[in-house]
């Protein structure tokens, strides 16, 4: 299994070096071999910016249908809860405009001569990207569950089969050996819940179009306080005197300086930090790889180095699907790990 | 929206959203899933268990089976032994009581013999002495006067007896 894992990677990184190489030969010989008479200035950095970061709008392609509107539910004091089509910020040659009193400036909206701060519960691309997420959830999972009732005691079946073992996966390879048996039945269903959101949102993100839901930081935030929370609301006797009064470790390192103790508090924080950091960068970096890569083409303004960046963006891509999954299972791994700390019944010693 | 600033309006989305699907999915999704996949694992062990348990009990039958056909075949052999037995000591019994039978008839025999020996010797001697007497008798008769004639008598007859 490893070594097939092993095997396909370097047979990925030798034809991306091919590629890469074919590419960069092409990209000096042929620079400006068709015209660059375009009427726009192209600027790779808000190309990608805009395309990982979050919007009102949800831009597929130019032109008129190319572009969904999506709503805006915004609340400031004075005004009060307003909901309206973020078409209303938006021109029929779409320049941005005000409405109502409020302006959309690089994706921030705010009221117009005053500085009053505006609560922006808009339904952004990544929201619509959450509730499609969700949704997909929903019928998957569900379809699964249904599954189970229909072949009762009998062998799985389909989108079941697909599943199972995934399933299976994380709640004796990732949850059991680190929650611990005892409390398993317990956190499973969280994590379970995590891996798929997390996994899902990752593989949506890599669909043309589709928006850089896990990649976003507010994301990753909230999946990783609510580790934290689970975390430090099961955590134990033996856990919190492990934090404010490690054994193992010399007194003079807790009295009179509280020098492990407070290693041990940061510690607490860094854990879920680790973890929104570590998932909204390797989504993004891995976004931004293939947009610098796509964008090449646009810079050079070459067939060429088109097809060659479209072949080297395509075994990125195939990385990106490994990445998806590894993600999701290491933010599951990682969680698990912190729970597990926090319920373990004995004193571990480090 | 900076890349690393996080929207307030996502966050609250997210975690309205996936709090929402936490709670509908593990009503709906993995308690159902997480109860079915134990009892099917249940179920599998209990049928592998089950199974372990019949192997053994069929091996445990067997051997019994093997003890009791052992101990019907050792009987049968006591049997066998006990009647071959019975049938040496019948045998040689019967060997005892018929050499005693025949030596019993052989000393009857014997003394019978002994007893008709004894008997036909006491005849001989009897017969001796009335040949004898006879003999005497008959010399008296003749020769009473002459000696050598008496002799030569005598001896005529007891060669003539001799003869006989």
């Amino acid at each position: 299994m490893i070594a097939n894992q092993v095997n396909l990677y370097t047979r990925i990184m030798r034809a991306a070096r091919v590629a890469g190489l074919a590419f960069v030969l092409m990209a000096f010989g042929l620079q400006n071999s068709f015209a660059s008479d375009s009427e726009e200035e192209f600027n790779p950095g808000d190309m990608i910016m805009h395309h990982i970061q979050d919007d009102h709008i949800w831009h597929f392609f130019d032109g008129h249908y190319g572009t969904l509107y999506l709503p805006i539910i915004v609340y400031s004091e004075g005004n009060g809860l307003e909901v309206f089509s973020s078409a209303n910020f938006y021109d029929e040659h779409h320049n941005v405009v005000e409405y109502k009193g409020y302006k959309l400036d690089h994706g921030h909206i705010s009221v117009v001569g005053s500085t009053v701060h505006v609560w922006d519960f808009s339904i952004t691309k990544n929201v619509a990207m959450l509730f499609i997420n969700a949704l997909l959830m929903v019928l998957v999972f569900t379809a699964v569950a249904r599954g189970y009732k229909k072949n009762n005691g009998k062998a799985p079946k389909g989108i079941q089969s697909f599943f199972e073992p995934i399933i299976v996966f994380i709640r004796d390879e990732v949850v059991k050996p680190n929650i611990g048996e005892k409390h398993t039945d317990k956190y499973l269903p969280y994590m379970l819940n995590l891996f798929f959101f997390i996994w899902f949102g990752n593989l949506l993100g890599l669909l043309p179009g589709a928006a850089n839901l896990t990649g976003n930081i507010a994301v990753t935030i909230v999946l990783a306080v609510i580790t934290f929370l689970i975390t430090n609301f099961s955590g134990n006797k033996a856990y919190w005197g492990h934090i404010f009064n490690t054994p193992g470790v010399p007194w003079w390192l807790k009295y009179p300086l509280p020098i492990m103790p407070v290693v041990e508090f940061i510690g607490i924080f860094t854990k879920p930090f680790s973890l929104l950091l570590r998932l909204f960068v390797a989504i993004t970096a891995g976004h931004i790889v293939i947009l610098s890569l796509i964008g090449l083409t646009f810079i050079f303004h070459s067939y060429y180095v088109g097809a060659a960046s479209g072949l080297v963006v395509f075994f990125i891509n195939l990385i990106e699907l490994l990445v998806a999954t590894i993600q999701a299972y290491v933010f599951t791994m990682f969680s698990s790990l912190y729970i597990g700390l926090a319920v373990a019944d004995h004193d571990e010693h480090h | 929206m900076e890349l690393l600033t996080p929207g307030v309006g996502l966050i609250f989305w997210q975690l309205i959203t996936f709090v929402a699907l936490f709670f509908f999915l593990a009503k709906m999704a993995w308690k159902p899933i997480m109860e079915s996949l134990k009892i099917r694992e249940t179920s599998i062990q209990e049928a592998l268990d089950s199974a372990e348990k019949a192997k053994q009990e069929m091996a445990s039958l067997q051997e019994n089976n093997e003890k009791l056909l052992a101990e019907a075949r050792e009987e049968r052999d006591k049997l066998i032994k006990d009647a071959r037995d019975a049938a040496n000591a019948i045998k040689e019994g019967a060997k005892a009581d018929a050499s005693k039978i025949s030596t019993k008839m052989i000393d009857d025999a014997k003394a019978a013999i002994e007893t008709e020996k004894n008997a036909a010797l006491a005849e001989v001697k009897n017969t001796v002495a009335e040949l004898s007497i006879e003999i005497a008798e008959k010399v008296l008769k003749q020769k009473l006067g002459n000696d050598k004639a008496q002799k030569e008598l005598v001896d005529g007859y007891v060669n003539e007896l001799k003869l006989n």
